[in-house]
């Protein structure tokens, strides 16, 4: 859910349901690390609600689309890390045998 | 770069300044010695080399990529996320997601079915901490949730014989498996096992474990209590779970049946006492209850890195290697009696900071730093799932989560 001015749409905050530091977190960073974002931070109003806020401030483009590329962003970045990580782990069974073998 | 200029210029003025003073005084030779003083106290900074553009000098790329840890505390701890954070000296520090693809890196250090270790390399502590969280407390399993007890004359009690039996790992793939939220359980929902024990009297005690707890595929065998008188006896009394079909008759269980951790205590049971009771597993998350988490625990820890400052010779050596309660330092011997200390296995280092204990000496000769963005990272599952798996369902949970993001926003 977006809260954010009619007029001016380059400063939103985003309340997003069901969420926690580990969302919210991860979106801070991918948001602070672009260029187009001036101002980036999170607050969780009570920790018994399970919501978090995320204010957006920006140069100029609308926060909402800023918030949907860091989104994309997140979900390559984590693509990524799967992709290599499951190389990696196919890369170590295939030289365990190797390594379980006594050569002596 | 250019702040150096800027400081030169400062202090030529300074010094001309200075000069008109004395020059009114009139001594010329002394005058003349100061001015050379002055130039080669300057000659440090002509000597600077030059960094270049996009380039952090090498102070900075030390904050930026260390935790250095120091006697009393560590400093530079925060990673710089804001992507202007080095704007005034020519670095980008934003997020170019080639750049990530291009630096990040996976090694597989230990892999067994119930445990893995592995470095993550080139990645920030907000995503590694991310996937951490959701390991703990966002991947589903399956627990026993509900216990019916029929008869328990054992000297545990019904709810803490309940607890105990809610903590028992259960080895099926909960991605076989729906949440059950308020739904009748059915076969697709729920697992029911059946724990029927005894000891007769005169026989010694018995210990009961979760090896007797026995799948019941077919769902509960306990009938509901209101549909006994009404019922006829030949229809099938209803019972607490309405299974359509026999669980070992689907396809994914039909060689592989279900079962629980072995030889864990549930009870012990005296010469008499008997338990028998029905446990109802349904699909839960760790957030709502341990029993649920599918990691004993998913943990880790920044790369160590321990450097000599000086040369640690001899004694200091000898005295080096004993400090380091985990063997990180090694002695190299030089010949003619002389040891010199090497730094053998960093990773071991716990940073009990017990090397830099003993004076200001100790912190000149040695420092202690963590690489900021590679972890050392370590996941124990309890046998849901084999640990490889786990955290490649940790990651798309994350990317599910982003997907949700878009998807609202759109």
């Amino acid at each position: 859910m977006e809260h954010g001015s009619f007029s001016d749409h380059s400063k939103s905050s985003f309340s997003l349901s069901d969420e926690d530091h580990t969302l919210a977190n991860s979106l801070r960073f991918t948001l602070n690390q672009d260029p187009r974002v001036t101002f980036c931070g999170y607050s969780i109003p009570h920790p018994s609600d399970n919501r978090v806020n995320i204010r957006i401030q920006t140069t100029g483009e609308p926060a909402k689309d800023i918030m949907k590329d860091a989104c994309q962003d997140l979900m390559l970045m984590c693509k990524h890390v799967r992709q290599t990580f499951d190389q990696a782990v196919v890369d170590f069974k295939k030289k365990k045998p190797v390594q379980d073998m006594n050569i002596d | 770069m250019g702040s150096g200029r800027v400081k030169e210029e400062d202090t030529v003025s300074e010094s001309t300044y200075e000069s008109d003073k004395t020059e009114s005084e009139a001594k010329e030779e002394e005058e003349e010695e100061r001015k050379t003083k002055k130039k080669e106290s300057l000659k440090w900074l002509e000597e600077l080399p030059d960094v270049p553009m996009g380039k952090l000098p090498p102070h900075l790329e030390f904050q930026r990529t260390r935790v250095e840890c120091k006697a009393d505390a560590p400093i530079h701890t925060d990673t710089l996320q804001y992507s202007g954070a080095f704007a005034s000296s020519g670095y980008d520090n934003s997020l170019r997601l080639d750049n990530f693809c291009d630096n990040f890196r996976v090694e597989v250090i230990r892999l067994t079915e119930e445990d893995m270790e592995f470095d993550m390399i080139g990645i920030d502590p907000a995503l590694a901490n991310a996937f951490r969280r959701i390991l703990i407390s966002e991947l589903p399993t399956m627990a026993i949730e509900k216990v019916l007890i029929a008869n328990n004359t054992s000297v545990v009690q019904d709810e803490v014989l309940s607890h105990r039996l809610g903590l028992i790992p259960i080895k099926v793939d909960p991605r076989l498996f729906e949440f059950a939220d308020n739904n009748t359980p059915n076969e697709k929902n729920t697992i029911v096992f059946k724990l029927h024990v005894s000891c007769e009297k005169g026989k010694p005690r018995t210990a009961v474990k979760s090896n007797d707890l026995k799948w019941l595929p077919h769902g509960s065998e306990f009938p509901l209590g209101s549909e006994d008188f009404k019922s006829g006896s030949s229809a099938k009394p209803r019972t607490y779970t309405s299974f359509a079909c026999s669980q070992d008759k689907l396809p994914e269980f039909s060689n592989n049946p279900i079962s629980t951790m072995e030889n864990i205590i549930i009870s012990k049971l005296g010469p008499g006492q008997e338990i028998e009771l029905e446990a109802h597993a349904v699909k839960g998350l760790g957030k709502t209850h341990a029993k649920w988490s599918p990691v004993a625990t998913a943990w880790y820890r920044m790369l160590p890195e321990v450097v000599l400052l000086q040369e640690v010779e001899d004694e200091d050596a000898e005295e080096l290697k004993n400090k380091c309660p985990v063997n990180v330092f090694d002695i190299e011997d030089l010949g003619n009696g002389r040891k010199r200390s090497t730094v053998a296995q960093p990773r071991a280092c716990t940073l009990c900071r017990e090397c830099i204990r003993g004076g200001q000496e100790w912190e000149d000769r040695v420092s202690l730093r963590r690489v900021n963005d590679h972890f050392i990272f370590t996941i124990e599952s309890t046998g849901a799932l084999p640990p490889e798996e786990l955290f490649t369902e940790a990651v798309k949970i994350l990317e599910d989560k982003c997907e949700r993001v878009i998807a609202e926003l759109s």
